[in-house]
């Protein structure tokens, strides 16, 4: 394979403590070498990227995405879904299993991480937690992890029942694998289609509560208590999008206690509010739901202070004519894979005077971690060749219409980004480059 | 308003579109089609098309809105979800198409989605009414309750500021969570002077009801709220949109029924009113219903004078400038 050189860039890659000017040599799928500015210039390699003013930093790696393919492949495929990827920066993604069929067997597995899926980033996924996502028998872990699941969810539902869930957490802790648990008591939330408060009461639409989320993040801290003690084992709980400060304000907690608890945050969690959906935009539709003011700032607060472990999309497209609808009617998801660097640097860094380290950490480092892809998430000599390239000072604004997505189902078309990602390297390979 | 770039002028969306001024224009030009010789205002929209789009039932709206649009020589035509196409599952998008095609100028709406109006309009760039969506708006049903207000006040009903309604309290009492009168309301009336006090048990008036804006009160206690004030609006419990939630009608009665006995004991001069459909018996007694204070006949009829005025608006008509902002 041949040689790429990226050159004159500032390395940021949190793992390896390094914040300064390096170039980097591209081998065989691996970071060959990193060395000082000049150090690599005589090596002539097939392909140069000249990185001056620039960032390079480990690729991103987006643990909660929908690739709609097998089964709404008019939606997305798992080949346009991951250029989308790419164009974002991201280098690694994690596939959520509510395809149809839901991805909940090893044939389905398979099937989906086939190189006949053209998927342009490296792909990995979660295969369902229970059988169809139904919430009732476990699907078969070790069978699953045997060809590739980096974790365990029944996304876009919650596993409700109290045994089921503690059941598929000691199979994850005996895989040493996560469950990753979509928090929102479905009990509560029937017929819902935002968060509950004054403007949901003024538009006239029922809303979901901040107790419908907490609901199940207590009681999976509990049943992780109750593990740890009763089993012996450790097993690790990745709770999705975290959108309320009473879920988060649990998370703290259970972390301080050394549960093993991580999470994630959605750059629209942490960019808007409810009042997004103004009269009635179903592109400001989502599950969990855009949140109060005090939600939003205390996913910031958690974002700045730590708690939070990761940034993800949750990425979730769908077709014009399925937003066009009623907005109770409008299925819930928007597409995120390409704007969730321009916000997290412009909300977070900018906005909030986060380092940047912090947010690569956020975004590659701490989510390869957490569904443990091995030498990703890094740019150490030898660690995988997966490099996003970004200029963390352009300001530019979305363009839903020239999105890699099969959808444009986005709130922000149009919105102000920060930071635009010039090339994507993935395994070696340049899988993106940015015009400019 | 803001909204005006995405949607037809002469849109009535939401109670919010319109100014304080606009709302006095249509006033205006309530009281001055109302005073129309017969003959000339059966020409005012002679030749033009207005579709009713009814998603749910209707008596009152639909009718008023259909008569308004008759009397004032246009051609109307009717189409409801449970016979068209609407049933084979066509969307709101394309229904509304459709009747765009079909030279519909303006749609009047009736959908059970709050917000669908919204949709439609942006779908089809036509004017739209919102005859009622969800639990959100019913804009002109606020409008002829205003016109009624005013009339049965003795105040000048052809034209309002912010001060018109100022010392006036009006109770809405009962279901307001699905209420998308009592929003239209308790949006509407506290622009034009006037306090709102809803009344009603927690879980038919959870305290999020006071993000309607100021102006807005929540009193629990129905004798103490109807003491404080000249109006009282009483509300259905909409027993279609409950949800699930289970009530005591007895004890509902008990504390919130509007009837002879409570009427004469806080506030015996108070104006009764009704959107419709009532049930005697549960949140008014008959007597109040059929007796002195009530406008709620009166209420019926403002609201076909109130209509032709907004479809008048709608079309966009030359010579009422002032309402076709």
């Amino acid at each position: 394979m041949s040689d790429v050189l990226i050159l004159n860039g500032r390395m940021i890659d949190p793992a390896s403590g390094v914040d300064e000017a390096r170039d980097v040599l591209l081998r065989d799928r691996r970071v060959a070498a990193v060395e000082l500015p000049g150090a690599l210039k005589s090596v002539a390699a097939a392909e140069t990227i000249d990185a001056a003013g620039m960032i390079v930093a480990p690729g991103l790696v987006d643990v909660h995405v929908h690739l709609r393919e097998p089964g709404q492949t008019y939606k997305e495929t798992i080949a346009t879904g991951t250029a989308a990827a790419a164009a974002g920066g991201f280098t690694a993604v994690v596939a959520m299993p509510n395809t149809v069929p839901v991805n909940d067997s090893v044939a389905g597995l398979e099937w989906m991480l086939d190189a006949a899926r053209e998927s342009v980033v490296k792909l990995f996924a979660m295969p369902a937690a229970t059988v169809g996502s139904m919430g009732g028998e476990l699907t078969d872990f070790a069978a699953l992890c045997a060809v590739g699941a980096v974790g365990f969810t029944d996304d876009g539902k919650p596993v409700l029942e109290d045994h089921v869930m503690r059941a598929a957490l000691v199979a994850a802790a005996r895989a040493g694998v996560p469950v990753s648990q979509h928090a929102e008591d479905t009990r509560l939330t029937g017929g819902c289609s935002m968060n509950a408060g004054q403007v949901a009461f003024r538009l006239g639409l029922r809303g979901m509560t901040v107790e419908a989320e907490a609901r199940i993040v207590e009681r999976d801290i509990r049943l992780l208590r109750e593990i740890e003690k009763a089993e012996g084992l450790r097993p690790h709980l990745h709770v999705q999008h975290v959108s309320t400060a009473r879920a988060m304000d649990a998370i703290r907690d259970a972390k301080s206690q050394g549960l093993h608890v991580t999470c994630e945050v959605a750059p629209h969690h942490f960019a808007l509010t409810e009042d997004a959906i103004a009269d009635y935009d179903t592109r400001a539709k989502m599950n969990p739901p855009l949140r109060a003011e005090a939600d939003r700032a205390a996913m910031v607060a958690a974002l700045m202070d730590g708690t939070v472990d990761c940034i993800a999309t949750d990425h979730a497209p769908h077709a014009a004519h399925e937003k066009e609808q009623e907005f109770e009617r409008a299925p819930n998801g928007i597409t995120g894979l390409e704007t969730a660097l321009g916000l997290a640097l412009r909300v977070l860094h900018k906005g909030q005077g986060m380092s940047l380290a912090r947010v690569m950490q956020l975004m590659s480092a701490a989510p390869a971690g957490i569904v443990k892809l091995e030498g990703r998430g890094t740019l150490g000599v030898g660690s995988v060749a997966d490099i996003v390239v970004f200029d963390a000072a352009a300001a530019w604004n979305f363009d839903v219409a020239r999105t890699r997505s099969k959808s444009r189902n986005s709130p922000f078309d149009g919105a102000a980004m920060l930071g635009r990602v010039m090339a994507t390297v993935c395994e070696g390979q340049v899988v993106y480059r940015g015009s400019e | 308003m803001a909204r005006s770039s995405k949607y037809a002028a002469g849109c009535l969306l939401s109670v919010e579109d319109l100014s304080v001024g606009e709302v006095s224009a249509v006033l205006g030009l309530t009281a001055r089609l109302e005073a129309m010789p017969k003959n000339e205002r059966a020409e005012m929209l002679g030749g033009r098309r207005v579709a009713l789009l009814f998603y749910e039932s209707s008596t009152r709206t639909r009718t008023s809105f259909e008569l308004a649009a008759k009397s004032l020589g246009a051609t109307t035509t009717l189409v409801s979800d449970k016979s068209s196409s609407i049933e084979k599952g066509e969307s709101l998008k394309d229904t509304g198409l459709t009747l765009r095609a079909l030279g519909a100028e303006c749609i009047i709406l009736r959908h059970p989605a709050s917000g669908a109006p919204f949709l439609l309009a942006r779908e089809t760039g036509l004017p739209v009414l919102n005859a009622g969506d969800g639990m959100h708006e019913h804009p002109s049903q606020a409008l002829l309750d205003l016109r009624t207000i005013l009339t049965r006040l003795g105040l000048d009903a052809s034209r309002v500021d912010a001060t018109s309604l100022r010392g006036i309290t009006v109770v809405i009492t009962g279901d307001i969570l699905h209420s998308r009168v009592a929003r239209s309301n308790a949006m509407l009336l506290p622009r034009l002077g006037a306090k709102v006090l809803l009344c009603g048990p927690e879980r038919l008036l959870p305290g999020d009801a006071l993000g309607l804006g100021e102006g807005v009160e929540i009193v629990r206690e129905f004798d103490a709220a109807l003491s404080r004030s000249q109006v009282a609006m009483m509300l259905r419990i909409q027993k279609e949109r409950l949800a699930g939630l289970e009530l005591d009608l007895g004890d509902y009665i008990a504390r919130y029924q509007l009837n002879g006995e409570r009427l004469a004991a806080c506030a015996p001069e108070a104006l009764v009113m009704h959107p419709g459909p009532m049930i005697r018996g549960l949140e008014i007694a008959g007597d109040v219903a059929d007796g002195p204070n009530s406008a709620i006949e009166e209420q019926v009829s403002h609201g076909l004078a109130v209509r032709s005025a907004l479809l008048v608006r709608a079309m966009g008509l030359g010579g009422f400038k002032s309402v076709t902002v």
